[in-house]
This record gives structure tokens, sequence and C-alpha cells, in this order.
């Protein structure tokens, strides 16, 4: 017995361990992206960094790293995104809850899902094969690598995530929601619109949150379509610079150890901020929705 | 999710604006689905001519504008090896923690917020983060180690979460039956509730391998190299890999255009084992939807 005691309590402390490591890593992201990234403030001050217009960080002697014109470039891009694929999502989250059932909801809930791991760099290949010269030639610019490319990739891998949330949301809304409606003589249409989706509104705008945390994260897709020039762009067919493909252009070409290689760490500390208070808005939306069906 | 059944007989002119409005509704979701089916079918129309036995069994030649793809092929079924070794104990233990030891406290509740925050944070902290740890603090260098353990970490999320799920998804009874014989909390759950869990866990490591396979931006500062002339010998050497290949012949390469079609070629071979392993995952899962009503 007492072995099998001791087995059973090795076990309990084995698996405690275990999911202890998603604080840890957690609190090691945090830690190091700090460490490395406040190491640049030794050569440039904190405000040249937060509020500076210019980046630059290659001028010899006089390297200027100004965040906004690449957090302007992040939630250009995502924004723009985000005006497509919210309306696109919802109403094919409505459509897929309110409408299929059996066999077709489980084909295209898995056609959704399938995208949702659609590797990246494999659709940024595509912007830039097919989408590159089909915007170029529709509207008589010269490169079709601008933040109208960047945006559209964005829009189409944040749908799968705005789909499956919106329609998990759609879906813990109580079936007597729907037979109230129904006894006072609305349509399916009328009830799906006017009572479903304001009952689900909270879990909707969560989906809409994770697909925002979704394309502001993105890399490999937005650096092969987005002409990359760090300006503050300002029409769809300039090229757009964000904060990842900043990243993950000069992490390779900057000394390790340099105030540049430094600033790419406070970058990513920035990005990391960005997701998280975006992951933890949508946790307590999804939690404020089921609290009010008191699930 | 039964509206048709309980819908009341309207009038003619009401029914009709409703199945309208839905038709309508429609529209956006069938515009994405085509757009889905397009891009597979463009892929492999572009992809196929290239695909031959030579292609996936030799390594790149002349300046990679001849030859194939093996050691990306090999680099990639590495560095994703690495990774599962990493994530799948971890993962697994940690979901069994979660669904079958947690109390609601404090505790568990940070550990469950940051299991999902750890979901959200984008691929290129992972990868700035595995600069920092393993490139450089544990002097692992620019390898196939540092790559799949900066992909372990990211993957760990994925794995924890369906793990959890498909454990949760047993039954109590199966638990009680066996306390209710003697046994341990851990021998229960070791032989009444783990073999029940298992096809659903391998499910989420087979759409996690997938999804592994194909990230980019973790192992681009961690280990991934534009060309070797040899395969990887040790894990402490660099490696090539299908999606930074892809991304390379695109964008890097100073003749792009000349590389293109074995840009196809390798964009297909990717694509190919990302959906040969989500396949294997969703025909395990439909078959438990059928086979086991206890399980989602």
């Amino acid at each position: 017995m007492t072995i099998r005691t001791a087995r059973d309590r090795a076990a309990r402390w084995t698996f405690f361990v275990a999911a202890l490591l998603g604080v840890i890593v957690l609190l090691g992201i945090l830690v190091f992206l700090f460490v490395y990234g406040v190491k640049m403030f030794r050569e440039v001050p904190v405000f040249r960094f937060l509020f500076g217009m210019v980046w630059n960080p290659d001028a010899y002697g006089q390297s200027q790293f100004g965040l906004i014109p690449l957090l302007w470039g992040s939630f250009l891009t995502t924004l723009i995104a985000l005006l497509i694929a919210v309306p696109f999502g919802i109403a094919s989250a409505l459509f897929i809850a309110e409408r299929l059932k059996g066999r077709v909801r489980v084909v295209v809930k898995t056609l959704v899902e399938l995208f949702a791991g659609f590797p990246s760099v494999v659709l940024g290949f595509f912007g830039l094969v097919v989408l590159a010269p089909f915007i170029s030639h529709l509207f008589h610019v010269s490169s079709g690598l601008n933040l109208l490319n960047v945006s559209l990739l964005l829009a189409f891998m944040s749908l799968p995530t705005i789909i499956s949330v919106s329609d998990d949301a759609l879906r813990v809304v109580p079936h007597s929601y729907r037979e109230a409606a129904f006894a006072l003589g609305a349509t399916p249409w009328t009830t799906a619109l006017r009572i479903i989706l304001p009952a689900a509104k909270s879990g909707i705008l969560a989906a809409c949150m994770l697909g925002f945390g979704r394309a502001v994260g993105e890399t490999m897709a937005v650096l092969m379509v987005a002409g990359n020039a760090p300006i503050m762009t300002k029409s769809l067919f300039e090229p757009v610079r964000t904060i990842t493909s900043t990243i993950a252009i000069e992490l390779g070409e900057s000394a390790f150890g340099s105030s540049h290689f430094y600033s790419l760490f406070a970058l990513g500390a920035v990005l990391f901020l960005i997701t998280l208070a975006t992951n933890l808005i949508a946790e307590t939306l999804i939690k404020r929705e089921r609290r009010s069906f008191m699930l | 999710m039964s509206t048709p059944l309980l819908a009341p007989r309207a009038p003619r002119r009401k029914r009709f604006a409703s199945n309208a409005g839905f038709i309508l509704l429609a529209i956006p979701l069938v515009v994405f689905l085509a757009v889905i089916v397009y891009l597979f079918i463009y892929l492999f129309a572009n992809g196929m001519p290239v695909l031959n036995w030579r292609f996936l069994t030799q390594p790149p030649t002349n300046g990679m504008t001849e030859g194939g793809i093996l050691p990306c092929i090999v680099g990639t079924i590495l560095v994703t090896f690495v990774s599962l070794v990493f994530s799948i104990p971890f993962g697994i233990g940690a979901g069994i923690y979660l669904s079958e030891y947690a109390a609601n406290n404090v505790l568990t509740r940070l550990i469950r917020s940051s299991i999902r925050s750890l979901a959200g944070i984008p691929s290129i902290v992972y990868g700035l983060f595995g600069v920092a740890l393993f490139v450089s603090a544990l002097h692992l260098g620019l390898s196939i180690l540092a790559s799949g353990l900066t992909l372990g970490l990211m993957n760990l999320p994925w794995i924890i979460s369906t793990a959890e799920e498909s454990i949760t998804a047993i039954p109590s009874s199966f638990r009680e039956g066996a306390l209710a014989l003697g046994t341990t909390k851990w021998e229960a759950i070791r032989h009444n509730v783990l073999p029940f869990a298992f096809p659903g866990m391998l499910t989420g490591v087979l759409l996690a391998l997938a999804r592994t396979m194909g990230e980019t931006a973790p192992i681009l500062f961690t280990g991934v190299t534009y060309f070797t002339r040899e395969l990887p010998n040790s894990p402490l050497s660099k490696f090539m890999a299908l999606p930074y290949h892809l991304f390379a012949l695109t964008t890097q390469h100073d003749q792009a255009l000349k590389v293109r079609p074995i840009a196809f070629g390798t964009a297909l071979v990717l694509l190919i084992f990302v959906l040969a392993f989500d396949a294997v995952a969703f025909a395990i899962r439909m078959r438990l939807a059928g086979a086991n009503k206890w399980q989602v």
C-alpha cells in the first residue's frame, strides 16, 4: 500500500510541475524580453523609442529607433484586415450556428479549422505570386506589395479564429431564447438577427479581439507581401512595415549585443503586451457571456 | 440547433424574407470556402509537375536552381520531432493536472490564464525568446535543438488544451468505478481514464504537429539556414526546413523567377505533409464522434 500511495503522490506532483511550466514559460518570456529590451535604453532614451517618428537603425552614427511608424503599420494593417474579416466572420458564424447541422456542419467547421493551421508562409507565397500581380493589374499600380495585399491576407488568416469563436459564442445561447422568440411569432431570421446575435455579443466581441491578436502577430505572410518600407503609410497602395516584419528582417542583420539587437527585443515586448492585453480582454468577455446565461 | 423544427408557420411573405436573409448571410462563408478551395487547387496544379522522386530525394544543386529538397524535408521532420519530444510529456502532464487534480483556486486560475495567454503570443515572439534562452543563455547555438525547443514551447499550450479537453470528456463514473474497488487516484486515471482519452489526445498532438511543421518565424533565428551541403549530423547542426526554404526561394534568392517552380514544389510538399497529419487527426475525431457517446 505504501508504494502505491507514494506512486500516487509522485504522479500528482509530476503533473503539477508540468502544469506550472505554463506559468514559468510565460514569466520567462516576459523577463527575457524586458531584460533584453531595456538594455537598448542605455544608448537610446526611452522617450525617443516610444514617441520617435523615424525607424532607421542603420544610419551610421545617428540611428533612430522610433516605435511610432512600426506601431502605425501594425495597427493599420490589422484594422483594415478586421474591417473585412469581422463582417465576413460574424455572418459566416451566424449562418453556421443557425442553419447548418449534421454532416454539412461538421464538414464546414472542419474546413475552417483546417485553414486555421494553414502555413502562413504558403499564404504569403500565394499573396506574392497571385494577389500582388492581380492588385497591380487591377488598380494600375507599379507594385502589388502593399498595404492592401497585407490586409487581405491578414483578413483571410484571422477569419477562422473569428468564425470558430463566434460560432461557440452563438451556440451557448440557450435554446429557450429561440423558443421565446418563435412563440412571439418571430421568423428564424428575425430570431437570429435580433435575439441570438445580441445575446452573444460579448462572445462575438471576444472573437474579434482574438482575430485582432492573430492578425497583429502574424509575421511571415506580412513579411512577404508588405514591401516593408518603414514609412507612415497613408494609402492602400503604399508599402507598409509592421512590428513583426521588422523583427524578422533585422534580427539577422543586427550585431549581437548592439542597441539595434536589443531594440528588437523591446519591439517584441511591445508586441507581447499588445497580444497579452488582447487575450485577457477576450477571456473576460467570454466569461461574461457564459455568466449571463448562468452556465 | 433545430430551429426549423420549432419555427412557426409564418405567412409566405415573412417566410420568404427569412430564407432570403439566410441566403445573403451564407454569401461570405461561400466566398471564404471558395477561396480556400481555389488556393488548394492552385497550389496543387502548379506544384504537381515539379514533384518526382528525385525532387524528394536529392539536395539542391547549382546555387539552388536545380535539384531537390531532401535536406529541407529532413530538417523539418527533425525539428518537429524535437519539439514534440519536449511538448508531449509536459503538455499531457499539464492536461492531466488541470482536468483531474486542479482545485478551483487562484493558482489554478493563474495556470489556466497563463496557458491561454501563451497560445495567443505571436510566433515571432517565441523566436526572440528562443534566441535569448536557447541560442544564447543555454549555449545551444544555432541548431536543431534550439529551434525544436522553441517550437516545443510554442505548441505546448495547444497540446495542453486538447489533452485537458479529452480527459475532461471522460465521465466521472469511469473514475468512480475504479476508486470504489480501492485503487489510488493515479491508478484510476492510469487504467480507467487515460486509455479512453488517448484518441482525443492523439488528435491534439497530430494537429499540433501539422501546425508546427509550417511555422517559420520561431526557427528563423534559432538555427534554420539558407543552404547546407550535408544533412544535419548532430542535434547541434544548423538545418534547412521546408517553410524557410519556400520563403528564401521567393524573397532571398537572386534568381527568384527562375526558381519559382522549385518554390511551388516546396510549397506543395509542405502542404501535403500538413494536410496528411490534419486528415488523420480529423479521421480519428470523426470516428470518436460516431463511436463514443461521451466523447466529442
